[in-house]
Formats: C-alpha cells, sequence, structure tokens
C-alpha cells in the first residue's frame, strides 16, 4: 500500500476531476431541461451507413482486424486525404484507424512525449489534451486566446513560450469549445514556428467537415507539414457517428508505427463492425453531410442572432456545433452563470471554464439541436438575463 | 432561392424574419424569393400534413391502377384531366409499366370509394381497366413518417 494510504497513483490525482460533474448529478434530478450542453450530432447516423453495420453482423463479421485496421477503410481513406486536401498518405504504414480521435489524441501524446517534455496548447481547448499531456508525463503549456482575436492562436504566442523542452504544438480548430476555425495565413505562420523550432503537430480535426463559409485547412497539406503533422480526424461528428467509436490517425511511418505499437497492445484493433459502417460512409458520398451541415449553419445563425440579442455578447463560430457567448457581463463567474440558469430556468450549457481558463466568463452552447429547442432556450436564457440584470439595477 | 424553399417545405410556418437569420439573407430579399416562388407556382400551395387515422373520422384511400387507351393528339392528358378534376382523386401520376395512370382516392368507406371506382372511373371510354388497392396502414407520407419514433437519447452533457 502507498504511505498516503491510497491506492490512486501520483500521476492520476494530478489530474483534477471534471468539474461538470456535480451538473450532471444536479440535471439528473431535474425534468424539462433543454440542453445545449451536448457535445453530438442531434442526428443518428444515415440510415446507409447504420445499415452497413447490420449487415455486417448479418454476414458474420465479428473478428478481430488488422491493429491498422481494415486495409479497405485504410486505402479508401487515403483516397479521401488525396482527393480533399491534396495529400497522399501510405495506407499500409501511415493510416491508423483508432477508437475515435479521443484514442488518437493519447496514442499521439503518447508516442512522441518523455518526461517533462512540454507540449504548447491554445486555451481554451478541448477537455482531454492537458490530462492526456499529464499521462504521458509531460507538460502542458497553454496559450491564451480570446474573443477579440476570434480564438485563434498566433505564431507570435507559440513562439513566445518555446523553451529548449518544446516537444509539440496541439492544434484543435474547427474548435471546440469556441467554434473558431483558423485560417490558412496564420496556420501558415504557425508552421514556420514548427518547422524553425523542430516541433510535431497535433493537429485535431475531428470538426473538419462542420464548417460555415469557409474554407477548412488541413494542416498537413501546407508545406514541409506533412513530415510534422499528425493529423487526427474521425466519423463522429460528420457522419453523426458518435457511439461507434472510430477514427484515424495520419502521419509519417515512423510515428503511425509508435501509435501502432500503443494500439496494438491496450487496444489491439477499432470495433469491427465501425470499420465496415465507417468505409461504408465514405464510399456513401456527401449529400447527407452536407444537408446536416446546411441545417447546422441554420441553426448557428439562429442561435448567434438571439444570444447576442439577449446581451450575451457572441462572435460568429465558422465551425463544429457550438457558439462560446461572453457572460462577463452578468459578473457571475461561468460556473455560477451555468448552474443558476439550470436551476432557474432549467437549461443546462457548459461552462467555460471547464475548457481552460481563458474560456472563462463563457459558457459553451451547441447549436446540435432542434430548432424549436434551441428557440425555447433563448427566449429562458433571456428571461434569466433580464432578471439578473434587474436585480443588478436595483 | 432554393434554401429558402427547402427551409419552406420542412415548416411552411417560418416566417420571412426568422428564414432571413437562418439563411443571413436580409429580410426584403426573402420576402421577394417567395413572393416570386407563388407567383410562379413554385410554391404551390401551404398545407399540413395530418395523421387522419388518429382521429375517429378514420379516411379510406386507394392506390388505383388505371390502363388507359391514349388518344391521339392529347395522348393521356385529356383522360388524366378528366379524372383529376373528380375531387376523390387526391393525386394522379402517369407512370410507366403495366398500367398508365396511378391514382390515390380518397373517400370515407370502403363503399364510396368502391362506389366511385366502379361508377365514375371505369366506366370512363379510354378506360380499359382498373385494379384497386386499399391502403391498410400509412407509414411516411410525403417524406414524414407518421407515427411517433421514439428518439435515443444523448447524454445531456458531453464536453
Amino acid at each position: 500500500m502507498h504511505p498516503e494510504g491510497s491506492p490512486i497513483s501520483q500521476r492520476i490525482r494530478e489530474i483534477p476531476p471534471s468539474g461538470i460533474r456535480r451538473f450532471f448529478d444536479l440535471l439528473a434530478s431535474m425534468e424539462g431541461v433543454i440542453s445545449l450542453g451536448v457535445g453530438e450530432p442531434d442526428f443518428v447516423t444515415p440510415w446507409r451507413i447504420r445499415e452497413a453495420g447490420i449487415y455486417s453482423l448479418e454476414k458474420g463479421y465479428t473478428s478481430y482486424t488488422s491493429n491498422y485496421g481494415l486495409l479497405e477503410l485504410r486505402e479508401e481513406l487515403a483516397a479521401y486525404l488525396a482527393g480533399r486536401y491534396g495529400i497522399s498518405y501510405n495506407p499500409h504504414r501511415e493510416l491508423l484507424i483508432t477508437v475515435g480521435v479521443s484514442e488518437g489524441v493519447d496514442l499521439a501524446l503518447r508516442a512522441i512525449i518523455d518526461p517533462q517534455d512540454e507540449v504548447i496548447v491554445h486555451d481554451p481547448s478541448y477537455v482531454s489534451y492537458m490530462p492526456c499531456t499529464v499521462l504521458a508525463g509531460g507538460v502542458f503549456v497553454p496559450v491564451p486566446t480570446n474573443m477579440e482575436n476570434d480564438f485563434w492562436v498566433s505564431a507570435r504566442d507559440i513562439e513566445r513560450r518555446i523553451t529548449p523542452r518544446t516537444k509539440a504544438i496541439i492544434l484543435g480548430y474547427p474548435n471546440n469549445p469556441t467554434g473558431a476555425v483558423m485560417e490558412r495565413e496564420e496556420l501558415v505562420k504557425i508552421a514556420e514556428v514548427a518547422r524553425r523550432h523542430n516541433l510535431i503537430v497535433l493537429s485535431d480535426e475531428i470538426y473538419e467537415r462542420l464548417v460555415y463559409g469557409v474554407e477548412h485547412t488541413c494542416f498537413a497539406s501546407l508545406p514541409g507539414m506533412r513530415e510534422r503533422t499528425i493529423l487526427l480526424g474521425g466519423f463522429s461528428k460528420a457522419y453523426a457517428m458518435t457511439g461507434w467509436r472510430i477514427g484515424y490517425a495520419v502521419a509519417r511511418e515512423e510515428i503511425i508505427e509508435a501509435m501502432a505499437r500503443i494500439h496494438q497492445y491496450t487496444m489491439l484493433c477499432a470495433p469491427r463492425i465501425a470499420q465496415m459502417a465507417a468505409l461504408e460512409a465514405l464510399r456513401a458520398g456527401d449529400d447527407e453531410v452536407e444537408e446536416m451541415v446546411a441545417e447546422y449553419d441554420q441553426r448557428r445563425r439562429i442561435m448567434v442572432k438571439g444570444l447576442n440579442d439577449i446581451g450575451l455578447a457572441c462572435f460568429e463560430p465558422k465551425g463544429a456545433f457550438y457558439t462560446f457567448p461572453s457572460v462577463k457581463g452578468t459578473e457571475l463567474s461561468s460556473e455560477e452563470f451555468a448552474e443558476r440558469l439550470l436551476i432557474e430556468e432549467k437549461v443546462a450549457v457548459i461552462p467555460g471554464s471547464t475548457f481552460g481558463q481563458c474560456g472563462e466568463g463563457h459558457v459553451r452552447c451547441c447549436y446540435a439541436t432542434s430548432l424549436a429547442e434551441i428557440e425555447e432556450a433563448l427566449e429562458r436564457m433571456g428571461r434569466f438575463v433580464r432578471r439578473l440584470r434587474r436585480h443588478r439595477t436595483k | 432561392m432554393k434554401e429558402i424553399l427547402r427551409i419552406l417545405e420542412r415548416d411552411a410556418r417560418k416566417t420571412p424574419q426568422k428564414i432571413a437569420t437562418m439563411t443571413g439573407k436580409p429580410l426584403s430579399r426573402v420576402k421577394e424569393a417567395i413572393k416570386k416562388a407563388e407567383e410562379e407556382r413554385i410554391i404551390v400551395k401551404y398545407k399540413t400534413v395530418i395523421n387522419w387515422d388518429k382521429l375517429e373520422e378514420e379516411k379510406v384511400q386507394a392506390l388505383v391502377e388505371v390502363k388507359v387507351v391514349p388518344q391521339r393528339d392529347v395522348g393521356f392528358d385529356a383522360i388524366a384531366e378528366r379524372i383529376y378534376r373528380f375531387p376523390e382523386a387526391r393525386s394522379v401520376y402517369l407512370v410507366s409499366g403495366t398500367y398508365d395512370l396511378a391514382v390515390l382516392v380518397v373517400g370515407s368507406t370502403m363503399q364510396e370509394v368502391a362506389g366511385f371506382v366502379s361508377q365514375k372511373l371505369a366506366p370512363l371510354e379510354s378506360v380499359q381497366g382498373t385494379v384497386t388497392h386499399f391502403l391498410l396502414k400509412r407509414y411516411k407520407e410525403d417524406g414524414e413518417i407518421l407515427g411517433v419514433e421514439e428518439q435515443p437519447k444523448r447524454e445531456p452533457l458531453m464536453p
């Protein structure tokens, strides 16, 4: 037994428990809650993809696959990346099918991080980057971003934090929680920094397909970045396949081989049914994805306008399915705001502080929910904010 | 225009104001586009999908296959017109295959529908024969699933 009596490792004790845990308990005891706190599409997986999963079960495709994943799927993915972004990867050695991007983040960091290596990440950012860095023995170095700069991380701010121990940069754009999409120009500057300091860039592009009126730039497609980038992608968001747990990692052979070694001993392979369904998703064409994107776009506009009308300043997100309005005017912390909004008006949102210090003063509202629900939620939020304002002026 | 139409096709009650926000287009342009679509009969009508089965007064529907002899100069159009003018004929289509016109007939009882087919449709001069299929259950109509489908629950909070 550990001298302090706890069986839990020091490393895990360093990771704080999720801040939204208590909201779960609150929510479980309430009825009639509209949740803008979800992190997944409200569409179900398109029928032809689900049907492919059913068919694979009927045919008895229930065995393991190669550690790297079905070759057919890797080939189809390589063709997809080549067609969409003009980057070519060898499906045999430079592509790994993972159990979602979540596993990909973990594998990538464990594959490249030595104890005390530093990883530079924009703040706010997706919740798993910090814990996975710590689990890999690394040091998490946040770079502030803010609404005034559309939550873009600047190459200059990154460069200022580089030390001899810096190993990698993580980029998560289109961004969860802010909805920010970084444009090519600024990404090129970050690429130059990565080259100058010999860094690896872990680019989480799970929301690549969900952009509105702008183009997504695949980081690996920038000059010289193919060899430096670990590109993580998946099927969850574009094809509404979150529960299937299926994603992929592409990088140069040396890195993928290292990631595959961890994957082989910890996961063995991604579920075969999910792989077969993902194959169908790639072959099914883009019609249903485009339909979903068009609908998110409409809801996005309603929500951004609605939040701004209420007085919760909201920059226009160009990707993913989140808005990240400021609640600073209410003089409540983001956690207080979220908690009181839930209790008083039964609308669930996620406090921005969940995603890093720079998320403080904001809440994340997801618009992957029906228009009717979005409108009702906006009404309730408006009531809540007006009430706060009245109390303050008294 | 198409985006506006798609929104209205799904929900005819969406106001021009809302559509303007949803599409990011100025209100005046949206109103103009809708007006133009109405004038050109691109928007034919605004109607409501009703599940009559839920009410006591059930309606009886039948899909009637009609085989006809086309007429010189007017082809199938003249006979189609004679048929679609009856209010009982809810939808009329010219189709390829073993018969020519597909007619959706609505009535309040089976007798009424059968009466319409035997008294009005079948005796028409150029009608060679009819086959009547009564609808037993409506699952999906005009893209809308009529039964209540249970929505799978999502995790309400997920960072």
